[in-house]
């Protein structure tokens, strides 16, 4: 056998590398959407790879609903300051004070959809011309369409029938002025993908991500934890279990599920023999059969 | 865990349209190879019932869009994932009706193999022809040839056989090296996974175990050295002030520090200094690696720039011979200027001449054209407003490619393939 051949993780960080790269030199004005989850974590650290010794050449950008597990911003304040990077928060509270979205109100109200208003705001005002988002293909029926480099209207919004054909590696960034590009560099990795990744090459995450002690409250047949954001139901009993978390969305809205692996080798075990995706924890995407494909359009994440 | 994490990645396309039995396959493949999530699978069996199916119709699986749900049909590709102890494997699935050429030429462009699946009732269509035709354009290294259905007619040899001569006597007009053939049944499960107790007579080897197995190792250039420069990085740190760093995916062969160098377009030459990839110092880069090179001189280098070796110049012109895909609705026709996108390169260029145009079903040559419409395939010839430094497409599928892009509306509205 020829000894040069790369294994699947070196690819997968040659190809995404190679997108970040791209971005760079194709838009002016670029930014990395930072959520705190691990898909977000392994972005940033592949773009300390793909521009070192240079400081990465674009800013974070965090859109903080306000509900984030505290655990999230303590590490988002830690890797800024690690990685040497510029951090531009838009605020959900923010848009709400301003009369631009409404907040949902009931038991099961979510600030996730208002994210959108906030996002598309920030990018506007920051004039970034590419947003690089962490989310990958094999999460979401509507995400496997989606593009390496997918392009928005002026009105931030994806035409899933419409998209540009993306051939070979070569990708078109041209756009007219006030549109802009969500640009997917781990298109193409998998959930086990990004934790063998964080494994191999050692990259801290947030303490969520493994076996820890917390008061919950089960509802639909999701665990999730208690906080000021989360209305309790009358017959809604907080209790003590031990879990973690697969994703970290909001509080409100991110289900844990039971377990003891507190080691990354006993989470990639773990996540080896699931038998639910990591997305099937999130309220968010229960809405509806089409939750996501209809968020995506009218330009969220 | 050391050995999953040395896995190699195939990246393969299929095509076909749904009574191909196409989806169906894929989701055998998805679900025997246990890559379905109990979430995915509730969803699809409550989908197959609420449509009033006895059985679970894994092609629902690969269900896409609510527009696409309400047609029934495929727009576009969609990427899907799985893997085996042994391999990480990416498909582009594309849908396979003639208005879909373009799709599947998207789909093909990235894959080390192609899956062709015929209907063991119905033989070669018209179909078979053009998916095999694209693979052999795309340079699609590895074809699969699957005989699928065969549950159908009654697991007959004789039936496959003629099939698989009569495939062979039609590839041999393509230039495709490597075909394997395997009859299989995807609503079945025969020969996908496992072994079939069906087949007695078939000696050959599982669906699965040649996705397994495929040498895929040669399946880049690794002879012609090419680095096409597509970022400087020159930190503004005391530290690294004199820092300057080529960044970029290796194209082609091999390069090593110390190596002698050639910079195109200017023809400066220098060394290699160092490769290195996050601060890590590398012994060799090949495709398709991303590093940073620094070399022994401080020479003018930009984006669009390629680094090659003194003795192996990739070929500089501005009139370029090429297959051309048309993607756009629009029909384009001759002397339409547009950005030419080549590695990392951006250039003008123009329209001069279309030498036939191809009709795909038949292989047949239609001359005398003056306009190309979505999804015509014709041999053309651009002129560029600068050189560009290329490989045949059939010598390094990276450094001979491009794609063309509109002027004004910005789109992607063709691919091609340099002669």
């Amino acid at each position: 056998m020829s000894q040069y051949y790369l294994s699947h993780l070196k690819e997968l960080e040659a190809e995404a590398v190679f997108v970040i790269r791209e971005v760079v030199a194709q838009f002016e004005n670029p930014a990395l959407l930072f959520s705190g989850g691990k898909d977000s974590i392994v972005l940033a650290y592949l773009s300390r790879k793909a521009f070192y010794p240079a400081k990465i050449p674009f800013p974070l950008v965090h859109i903080d609903t306000g509900h984030n597990f505290p655990e999230t911003m303590e590490y988002r304040d830690w890797l800024v300051n690690e990685l040497g990077v510029r951090l531009v928060v838009g605020s959900v509270q923010e848009s709400i004070d301003k009369g631009r979205v409404k907040e949902e109100t009931g038991y099961n109200a979510s600030r996730n959809a208002l994210q959108t208003v906030t996002l598309l705001d920030t990018i506007e005002q920051h004039k970034f011309g590419a947003a690089m988002g962490g989310a990958r293909r094999d999460e979401e029926k509507a995400r496997a369409k989606e593009r390496f480099f997918s392009h928005r209207d002026e009105f931030g919004q994806w035409d899933p029938k419409n998209q540009r054909p993306e051939l070979w590696n070569l990708f078109n960034g041209r756009k007219h002025m006030g549109e802009h590009f969500r640009v997917f560099p781990i298109s193409n990795w998998t959930e086990m993908d990004v934790w063998q990744y964080i494994y191999a090459e050692n990259i801290p995450i947030p303490k969520l991500y493994f076996s820890h002690e917390r008061e919950v409250i089960i509802r639909d047949g999701a665990i999730l934890s208690t906080s000021p954001y989360l209305k309790l139901k009358p017959d809604e009993v907080p209790m003590k279990k031990i879990v973690r978390f697969r994703t970290c969305g909001d509080m409100p809205i991110t289900g844990a599920v039971e377990s003891d692996a507190d080691t990354l080798e006993k989470i990639i075990a773990e996540v080896a023999s699931s038998r639910k995706t990591e997305r099937g924890t999130r309220a968010d995407d229960k809405r509806s059969e089409t939750a996501m494909e209809d968020r995506k359009k009218s330009g969220y994440f | 865990m050391s050995t999953y994490l040395d896995n190699q990645l195939l990246r393969f396309t299929t095509a076909g349209s749904v009574d191909d039995g196409k989806s169906t396959l894929i989701g055998r493949l998805l679900y025997d190879s246990k890559s379905i999530f109990e979430d995915q699978l509730e969803a699809v069996e409550a989908s197959s019932a609420k449509k009033g199916f006895d059985y679970v119709d894994l092609s629902l699986l690969t269900d896409g869009l609510k527009s696409e749900r309400e047609q029934g049909i495929t727009i576009d590709v969609a990427y899907r994932y799985f893997a085996t102890p042994k391999r990480k494997f990416i498909i582009a699935d594309t849908p396979g009706h003639i208005q879909y050429t373009r799709n599947m030429v998207t789909g093909a462009s990235t894959a080390n193999l192609a899956l062709i699946l015929i209907d063991a009732r119905k033989g070669l269509v018209e179909q078979t022809f053009r998916h095999s035709y694209i693979a052999s354009l795309l340079k699609i290294p590895h074809i699969i040839v699957c005989v699928n259905k065969m549950d159908l007619v009654s697991y007959d040899e004789a039936v496959y056989d003629k099939i698989v001569q009569e495939y062979k006597a039609f590839s041999s007009k393509l230039e495709v090296s490597d075909i394997q053939f395997v009859p299989i049944s995807a609503l079945a499960g025969d020969n996908v996974v496992h072994r079939s107790e069906n087949t007695p007579w078939y000696q050959g080897a599982t669906l699965m175990h040649m996705l397994e197995t495929v040498h895929i190792e040669s399946d880049y250039n690794h002879i012609d050295s090419r680095f096409p420069v597509q970022y400087v990085i020159r930190p503004q740190s005391k530290e690294y002030h004199d820092f300057r760093g080529y960044a970029g995916r290796v194209a082609g062969g091999i390069f090593r520090p110390g190596d002698d160098i050639v910079v195109l377009p200017s023809g400066f030459n220098s060394k290699i200094k160092t490769i290195e990839f996050g601060g890590k110092p590398l012994e060799e880069a090949f495709a398709p690696m991303s590093v940073t090179m620094t070399l022994a001189d401080e020479i003018d280098i930009s984006r669009g720039d390629i680094i090659a070796k003194p003795n192996n110049h990739p070929q500089s012109e501005q009139d370029l011979d090429l297959m051309l895909c048309w993607m756009n609705q629009k029909p384009v026709n001759l002397n339409t200027k547009f950005y030419v996108r080549h590695t990392t390169r951006e250039v003008r260029g123009v329209l001069k001449e279309i030498q036939y145009k191809l009709d795909i079903n038949s292989l047949t040559r239609l001359e005398n054209v003056d306009h190309l419409a979505m999804n015509d395939i014709a041999r053309v010839k651009i002129r560029t407003a600068q050189p560009l430094f290329f490989d045949s497409y059939r010598k390094n599928r990276i450094t001979g490619s491009l794609i063309l892009v509109d002027e004004g509306t910005n789109e992607t509205v063709a691919a091609g393939m340099i002669v």
